[in-house]
């Protein structure tokens, strides 16, 4: 309440603070999660109750979640979302506190605090008719409302997906009844072909001479490497890129990226862009920004954890666990 | 009672205590503390209760302010609020957030001698009065059947949807952010006003039957065009702001550590950075912050900067004091609290530490020439008179741009610098869709978009054909078991006494 005259407030840090992780995902009200399935010990799906956003989203949009009360505001890529049903879909990597507290407390039956979008500008689907979607690591999944829409559309879609290994591997049938054809890329060799997603792209364009667009999502350096692989074909490459970010509205600026030597605002002006005018160094340095406080965060939740006598979360399902990624989220950054 | 003149009154304005400078910038309590009520009652004195008062003219809403002053005189202080708040719901916040000394007191008869009479602060006891006490204004309203639609929550868009909720519409106000209130919640920060203030006041929105959904992007969710036509409003306000931050263009905007003001406010008020870890979003904050700019955001960037523990914190503007276009008051809090203002300092150049982070920042010397077309003279860059200064965070707080999402998708009509286009009612090209605050005129103030708001209101009732028939006040002080007419309190929302 309001004050008069006399002692200042009295201040609100001295509140107790919730501990994580004893924070819960709220019951109703919130978005509800409806579905949640675990394709390896560091990537999980969440499936959200949002009619309205199912309605509205198109590839290549994201959204802003916000776990619980004390959380911060992170963007997701839209993996997928399904109009009957009222849903929209997240591929969630483990890899930042944030991240990781999600795959802990996010259960069917238990809601987000927040969840906004869909947001940026929808992906063109233009009249390609022959493309190839490539999506690595954190990409897989939100390259996939793209490469159905290009079907949707008619065009010849090649798809190509790479993963650590095969155990790793999810949504192959999704792939399998969009794509015309598709190449899975494993670092170990362990499915597909052993070698990174530009090694897929090659393979496609040696064998497709007449490719109109390639769509890379993933994490920066691949998405760097497969505008490097495209650039001597002259091959349209669009590429999804990945911010930190605060409010996704265009307001903060904190999501500023250099696209043919302009500044763009990723939320409002992309998120997709043209991978062969994309500063993609600048994008690396800028995602960095955090390092610190991102370990600061993780190893005070674990800690958190230990003293709750919480285990961090790992799923039963999964016998093998895949590394812990290479980028690190839990700042304000999309997957 | 003898008139009261000028010779008369108490010549001094009753002092606004205030928090200790050192103490303060130690934490993010409230640096004006309010006048208690005998500070309020000396103000009360001082005014001259004017036959044709300026300051309601001065007033962006129109409050009518000598009849205000006069019940708090008369000790009536529900009363004082019955009179603020039919003008104006929100008074506890533009209390402490208008730029008075432009509006109201800027043109009180008092001021031509004496300091003018100081109306944002009794505005202020009045509103902080009012929490205290759990008033509220709350009309008899009958519904009418419109279903308004009112995309943001901040200043504008609130004061647009009381008068039309007052109005009997059905009002919903869809905000893109998980927490209402728009600049008064993000960009305000907590010294200057609460964010439990800025509850309170909206919390007298809803009970006037407001609807608020959080989480809602408008253009991207749903269209304006999709809200007129598929989700039947009648009429629709578009009160989004202006907020795409500025940056300079000069070389090293994009090393860790250069930042819009809007995020760091953002961050620290919004989202709590300032409690990292025990709030997840965290903030890079510099040791030694420079702010470029000297306006209100800059002064509230840099005091937020200072509370976050910064050591030294610079402010870097290419004029002087003089042209400086902060509230006076602010200036001087930021002066207090050991800030360290380079005038006449234009950056030319942010410099790298090797790492991608800020190093330092060069700098030209500016001296001042011929008027601008803003009246103010024109910085002109001293040639030769580059100079480094180190600094690790850089914030730039040099206006904004106007936000492309609804020209984006929607087919309203923008100026050419992107801001809505709207006639002199606040009529956009679009039927039955009206628009104000930031969006239309480019970043102003807090009660410049209330006005806007309410303006938007009449044309709004206009374009209805809603006639507006005396509202009937519940009067509270009489307990709540009261009936006026006949009509309990708890039906209140739902009846409307119509005055013969």
């Amino acid at each position: 309440m309001a004050r008069k005259s006399g002692k200042p407030k009295a201040k609100t840090e001295e509140q107790p603070e919730s501990p994580e992780p004893g924070h819960e995902a709220r019951g109703a009200p919130g978005f509800e999660i409806v579905a949640r399935e675990d394709f390896s010990d560091v990537t999980f799906l969440l499936e959200v109750r949002h009619p309205a956003m199912a309605k509205a989203a198109r590839p290549g949009q994201f959204v802003i979640v916000i776990t619980h009360e004390h959380g911060e505001r992170i963007p997701l890529t839209i993996a997928d979302f399904d109009r009957d049903r009222g849903t929209v879909t997240l591929v969630i990597q483990a890899v930042g506190k944030t991240t990781k507290e999600m795959q802990q407390i996010c259960r069917v039956g238990t809601a987000l605090h927040g969840v906004v979008g869909p947001m940026g500008l929808p992906s063109h689907i233009g009249d390609a008719k022959k493309v190839v979607c490539v999506g690595g690591g954190l990409g897989v999944a939100p390259v996939y409302p793209q490469a159905r829409a290009f079907k949707e559309g008619g065009a010849y879609v090649i798809g190509v997906v790479g993963f650590r290994n095969k155990d790793l591997v999810f949504w192959e049938d999704k792939f399998r009844a969009c794509c015309d054809e598709l190449i899975i890329c494993s670092d170990d060799g362990s499915v597909g072909i052993k070698g990174l997603v530009t090694k897929g792209i090659e393979a496609a364009i040696d064998k497709h001479p007449d490719i109109d667009e390639v769509v890379a999502i993933g994490p920066p350096v691949m998405m760097k490497a497969c505008a490097e692989a495209t650039r001597p074909h002259d091959i349209k490459t669009m590429v999804s890129l990945n911010p930190i970010m605060v409010d996704g509205t265009g307001m903060c600026g904190g999501c500023r990226v250099k696209v043919g030597g302009k500044v763009m605002f990723a939320c409002v002006d992309g998120p997709d862009f043209d991978g062969h005018d994309v500063d993609f160094d600048d994008l690396m340095n800028r995602l960095r920004r955090f390092v610190s406080e991102e370990k600061r965060a993780m190893e005070k939740w674990q800690e958190n954890c230990k003293r709750l006598n919480q285990e961090p979360y790992t799923p039963d399902t999964v016998a093998e666990r895949g590394g812990s990624g290479s980028a690190a989220a839990g700042t304000g950054r999309p997957s | 009672m003898p008139k009261k003149t000028i010779r008369t009154i108490p010549q001094n304005r009753a002092p606004m205590p205030v928090q200790d400078p050192a103490e303060r910038v130690e934490n993010f309590a409230e640096v004006a503390l309010g006048f208690g009520l005998e500070d309020a009652l000396i103000e009360c004195a001082r005014c001259l209760d004017c036959p044709a008062p300026a300051c309601v003219d001065g007033c962006p809403v129109g409050i009518d302010i000598p009849a205000f002053i006069m019940k708090i005189i008369d000790k009536d202080y529900h009363g004082a609020y019955e009179i603020l708040s039919e003008a104006n719901l929100l008074p506890a916040i533009c209390g402490r957030v208008c730029p008075q000394e432009d509006q109201c007191e800027g043109v009180c008869p008092v001021g031509d001698t004496l300091e003018p009479v100081a109306i944002g602060r009794l505005e202020r006891w009045v509103g902080d009065e009012a929490i205290e006490k759990g008033w509220s204004n709350v009309p008899y309203v009958e519904p009418n059947g419109f279903k308004i639609g009112i995309i943001g929550s901040g200043p504008a868009g609130m004061a647009c949807a009381a008068d039309m909720a007052k109005a009997g519409c059905d009002v919903t106000i869809y905000e893109a952010l998980h927490e209402p209130g728009g600049v008064l919640r993000y960009g305000i920060p907590e010294f200057r006003l609460p964010n439990d203030v800025v509850d309170a006041e909206i919390a007298n929105i809803l009970k006037l039957g407001v609807k608020i959904e959080c989480n809602t992007l408008v253009g991207r969710l749903f269209t304006i065009e999709q809200m007129r036509n598929e989700m039947c409003f009648d009429a629709v306000f578009i009160g989004t702001g202006a907020g795409y931050p500025k940056f300079m263009g000069i070389p090293g905007e994009s090393l860790n550590g250069v930042l819009s003001a809007n995020e760091l406010l953002t961050r620290c008020n919004l989202m709590n950075a300032g409690k990292f870890p025990n709030y997840d979003t965290p903030l890079d904050l510099g040791r030694r912050v420079s702010v470029i700019g000297s306006g209100n955001t800059a002064m509230d960037a840099m005091r937020v900067s200072l509370r976050l523990g910064a050591e030294k914190v610079y402010c870097v503007y290419r004029r002087t004091r003089d042209e400086s276009p902060a509230r006076l008051e602010e200036l001087h809090h930021a002066e207090e609290e050991g800030i360290e203002f380079h005038w006449l300092t234009a950056p030319v150049e942010i410099l790298d530490d090797g790492e991608g982070n800020v190093r330092a920042m060069r700098c030209l010397r500016m001296e001042l020439g011929e008027p601008d077309d803003s009246g103010r003279r024109r910085p002109v860059p001293i040639e030769g008179s580059e100079y480094e200064f180190e600094t690790d965070m850089v914030v730039y707080a040099i206006g904004t741009n106007a936000n492309p999402i609804l020209g984006q998708t929607s087919s309203i009509k923008l100026n050419k610098w992107g801001y809505i286009e709207t006639d002199e009612t606040l009529a956009t090209s679009l039927a039955g869709v009206f628009a104000g605050g930031d969006i239309v005129t480019g970043a102003a103030t807090v009660i410049l978009a209330m006005g806007a708001g309410r303006k938007a209101a009449r044309s709004m009732k206009a374009y209805l054909g809603i006639r507006d028939t005396a509202a009937v006040y519940l009067s509270e002080r009489s307990g709540s078991e009261s009936t006026l007419f006949g009509i309990p309190a708890a039906e209140r929302n739902f009846a409307r006494i119509r005055l013969a």
